[in-house]
Formats: structure tokens, sequence, C-alpha cells
């Protein structure tokens, strides 16, 4: 067991997992409320032996962490929302050509320019469908700094597991409160590294042809094999390809290899949801006032549990309907207008018993506000 | 022990956030607490009310806003008459008897300290009010130990400016020791 222990921010939490997994390429253009993530590696990563790029936006941003991962790089870069609407293109890009990298948004209230030093869970659903076409992305997200830590380390895993880009969604609230993080030592949470193909120099590289157990072996760009990649439809070369049959093997792939393992890739947490009478279903900050009013009421013997997710993307439907399958009511808390409430509901055979607990202000859900909503669904009144 | 739920108070520029997560660092790597530190802040760098919530605990913390605060400090006229009513009845208000006057319908043991003059007479420097402050906090509420506030300085300043933050901490413990309840 690790005895360090730091007093720090959740952005900076960010930091020391993406440093811990092995982090040594990121390009990011500074945007509040994930400034300190840039302003951090920016004096970290060149002492830890990366580069770190400030880029003129977000667009190029990302197009530099793609590439650098294509030369063998493990990348990330960290934006908000404003941003991230900047980086859908190219996100696409990532996705299409199977290129892994990590994406942090650290989301503040939108549309547009929103308001820029609250929080909000408002970009759940871009996460999702921001970018163009059928697709699946993995996207992840955590309510205090430890989950910070480990969900960062979960995100790069994954990234070079599936060869897909991953998506933290992390919030204001977390990215700037601050509290104790317990830095694990090295070698204590286990990563995994880029899979390289054993195809020698001189001998065909086929970049998009599977292994047998569906793994895609890459070769660094610029190194010993000589391959196209394209955001266009492409065969097993990496060449454009209108081919019917092409397509469609090359589109469920990019989806089947996510949507296929919804239940290996859902992370989540419970508490007391044995006996729950109200499933509370929440995740990142709101998560926590959830909890805390879940904690009070349970030392006042009312039946109530909480469904922590940390997986938002692929949505893991079968764990929601499992956990609150025995619920009387489900209360989803959530920092926007009910975009995680709908997958709920969803995936629920009586969706008329989900409601929601939300707050859109800019203002940080209070137990208050949650005991308000259960009030109503417990008849209390107001 | 009972969950401490302060928010400091002031304008941009006191030293107030600092001075907050200076505290609660030094609870959670010195003293073996929890702790939060949150604080609301706009688009401005300078000027402008700030406000800094720290709850500090043996206890898990989910919750890390303050509503209710046991303990409210107050650097400015217009942060007090912002957040004095917001005191949990009865809970510890300090503020500095330069830029505060205090109102009597406050229902708070309400501390009132020369810090900011104790720190220009005995040093001289403004820089320090509030670590002069802390020591005062420190001194009412015995949450953690000067030294522990010390070691977080120790990392964070350069060496050449220890000793005077360590007089200002002093003056502040001074000042708040006689009022403690």
């Amino acid at each position: 067991m690790s005895t360090q222990v730091k007093f720090v921010q959740g952005n900076e939490a960010c930091v020391e997992a993406a440093l811990y997994a092995g982090l040594d390429f990121f390009a990011g253009y500074p945007i509040t409320p994930s400034t300190e993530i840039a302003e951090l590696l920016s004096r970290r990563l060149p002492m830890a032996g990366g580069k770190f790029i400030q880029m003129e936006d977000e667009l190029a941003s990302i197009c530099a962490i793609i590439g650098a991962s294509l030369t063998g790089h493990k990348v990330m870069t960290a934006t908000s929302g404003p941003g991230f609407s900047l980086m859908q293109e190219a996100l696409g890009y990532a996705i299409m050509a199977e290129i892994p990298c990590v994406i942090v948004d650290v989301q503040r209230g939108g549309p547009s320019t929103g308001i820029p030093t609250h929080g909000s869970q408002g970009d759940i659903m871009q996460a999702r469908w921001g970018t163009h076409g059928d697709h699946a992305i993995i996207a992840l997200t955590a309510s205090n700094h430890q989950d910070v830590f480990a969900m960062t380390i979960e995100a790069f895993n994954m990234a070079e597991t599936y060869r897909t880009p991953v998506i933290l969604l992390f919030d204001e609230i977390v990215g700037h409160m601050r509290e104790k993080l317990v830095l694990p030592e090295p070698g204590e949470m286990p990563l995994v590294e880029r899979l390289r193909t054993s195809v020698q120099g001189g001998v065909n590289y086929h970049p998009y042809l599977p292994r047998e157990d569906g793994r895609l072996p890459m070769s660094d760009f610029g190194g010993v094999h000589r391959y196209n990649v394209t955001g266009l439809y492409h065969d097993m070369w990496g060449f454009p390809s209108a081919d019917p049959g092409v397509a469609h093997g090359l589109i469920r792939h990019l989806v089947d290899k996510i949507e296929n393992r919804t239940n290996q890739l859902a992370r989540y947490k419970e508490y007391f949801l044995e006996d729950a009478e109200i499933v509370m279903v929440s995740y990142g900050s709101a998560a926590r006032s959830a909890l805390h009013v879940v904690k009070n009421r349970r030392n006042r013997g009312e039946r109530l549990g909480l469904l922590e997710l940390q997986t938002l993307w692929p949505f893991p439907r079968d764990i929601v309907r499992e956990k609150c399958a025995q619920a009387e009511a489900v209360l989803v808390v959530e920092l926007n207008m009910g975009q995680v409430m709908q997958e709920v509901k969803k995936a629920l055979d009586h969706p008329e018993k989900v409601f929601l607990a939300n707050r859109i202000d800019g203002v940080f859900i209070t137990p208050t506000d949650i005991r308000k909503i259960l009030r109503l669904i417990q008849g209390k009144g107001v | 022990m009972e969950r401490m739920r302060m928010v400091f108070t002031g304008s941009g520029g006191q030293g107030v956030i600092t001075a907050a997560i200076i505290l609660a660092e030094a609870a959670v790597i010195h003293e073996g607490l929890n702790a939060t530190q949150s604080q609301a802040y706009g688009a401005a760098a300078r000027g402008g009310s700030t406000r800094s919530d720290i709850i500090i605990s043996d206890e898990e913390i989910n919750f890390p806003k303050v509503i209710q605060p046991n303990m409210l400090v107050c650097l400015t006229q217009e942060s007090y008459n912002s957040f004095a009513p917001i005191i949990r009845p009865g809970g510890l208000l300090l503020t500095d008897s330069r830029f505060v006057k205090q109102e009597r319908k406050v229902d708070a043991w309400q501390v009132e300290l020369p810090m900011y003059k104790a720190v220009m007479d005995e040093i001289g420097k403004p820089i320090v009010f509030n670590i002069c402050m802390l020591g005062a906090v420190v001194a009412l509420t015995e949450l953690v130990q000067p030294d522990s506030i010390m070691a977080v300085l120790k990392k964070r300043i350069p060496s050449g400016f220890v000793e005077m933050n360590q007089k200002a901490l002093d003056l502040g413990i001074t000042m708040g020791a006689p009022h403690k309840r």
C-alpha cells in the first residue's frame, strides 16, 4: 500500500493518473474549468520525458493527439463543452480509423460558452452522439478524486484494448474541488500497453485485419510499415472502399466491439441497494449529493439506495435494469434536463416509475433539492 | 469529532482561498482527517467577493458545499453583509476589526480581532494577513495543530518567507486564544 497522500483538485487527480498510465503526449487548448490539466501537464509531462504542446485551438489539439497516438504514443487532450464541440469532427475520425486516445471534458454549463466557472453535466448526449454517423463510444465519469484517478487509468486501458477514443466526462465541481488522493505505487494498478504487430518490416502489414480474438495490432506510423489511414470506409489495408460488404462489416465491427461488451465495460458502485424501495441513479458530482441523502435517510430507517454509474457509454442498461428491478421508484439525480434519466427509462420495464432531481442553473444540486423531490415521490407533498 | 463546516469569505486578493486550501491540506496530510475545499468564483481575477467552503471531518465527506457554516470568516464588510445570515445559529463568526463592523442582531458567537492592524504593525506586509487569520482560526477551533499549518506552508513557499509566515500565524494564535470558548 502506498502512503503518498495528496490534497488536490480533481483535475490534478486526472493528471496524476494520466502520468501513472504512461501518458507521453498531450496537446490542448486551455479552457475553464479544465485549465489545470493543461497547466499541470505543461510542467509535469516534460519532466516525465513526454511532450506537451499548446495548440492554436481544439480542432488542432485533437488532431495532434490522434497523429501522435498513431506513431505509438499514449495521448490525451482536455477541454470543456465549447472545445469538445470543436473536437467532434476529428473524434469521428479517431473512431473510424480506430486510434486510441483519451479526451477529457470537464463539463460546464452550455450550450455555447454558457457559464464557464459553474458545473453542469450537460454533455452526456454530446459525448454519445456529438459526432455524426452510426458509431459506439466509451465514456466514463467519477464523483471523487480516488475514482477520477481510477477512471482515468481505465480510460487509457480501454482506449488501448479496443483501439478507440475514450471520453472522460468530469465536471467543474469535481474538477475544482480539493480532497484527498492516495497515489498507488507503480505496478499496483494494471496498465494496458499498446498491442503492436509482430509482422516484420518488409512483410505486408494489414492495419485493419483483426486477429482471431478480434483485436487489431498496431504498427507505429512512420516506422517499418507503410500503410494508409483514412476516415473513409476502408478495407483491411486501410484503403478507401465502397464495397457494400466492406462497409457493412466495418460499421458492424466499430459498433459491436463496444456495444457487445456493454456489461464488461460497465463500471459502477452501489450503496444500500439490497432492500431499497427507492433507488437513486446518479453519477459524477451529483452522486455526492445523492449519497449524502441516502446515508442520512438510512440512519432514519428509510430504505433508500444509490446506484452510481461510472460508465455512461455504452449505457449499462442490464445493470440498471437489474439494480432497479425491485424498486418502487427510481430517482435520477443529474445536472441537466434528464439526459441519463431518458436512458434509465429505456432500460426499465416501468418507465413511469422514473423521476428526475436536477439543477440546470449552475448551482450544485443540494441534498435539500433532492429531498424535495423525494417528498413528492413519497406522497408527502412539497 | 463533530463535522466542521466552514466558510471563508473576503475580497479577491486577500488570500481567503489560499488560507482555506492550507487549512484543509493540513487536516488531510498532517492530521489524518478528511477534508474538502471548494470555491465559488466568477470571471474576475481580483476584487469582487470570494468564498471558499471547507469541510473537515474524521468521516467520509460526500456533499462538499457548506449551506450553514459552524464557522464563518468575513474579511470585508460586503462579505459580512452577504454571508452573516447563513451562519448556523450560535456558530463562530470571525471578522477583522479594520474591515468589518459587526452587528448585534447576528445570532452567532462573534469574534472581532485587529488582525490586519497587528500584521501591519508587527510585520508590515499585508501579504500574510490571511496566515494571521488562519492562526486565529486554529486558536479558536483547535481543529489542527499550528505545526501542521507550518508544515504545509514550508512546502508551498520559498524558505525566505517561512519566518514571516510563522510570525503571522503566531500573531493570530496569540490574538485568538483568549477568545476561545
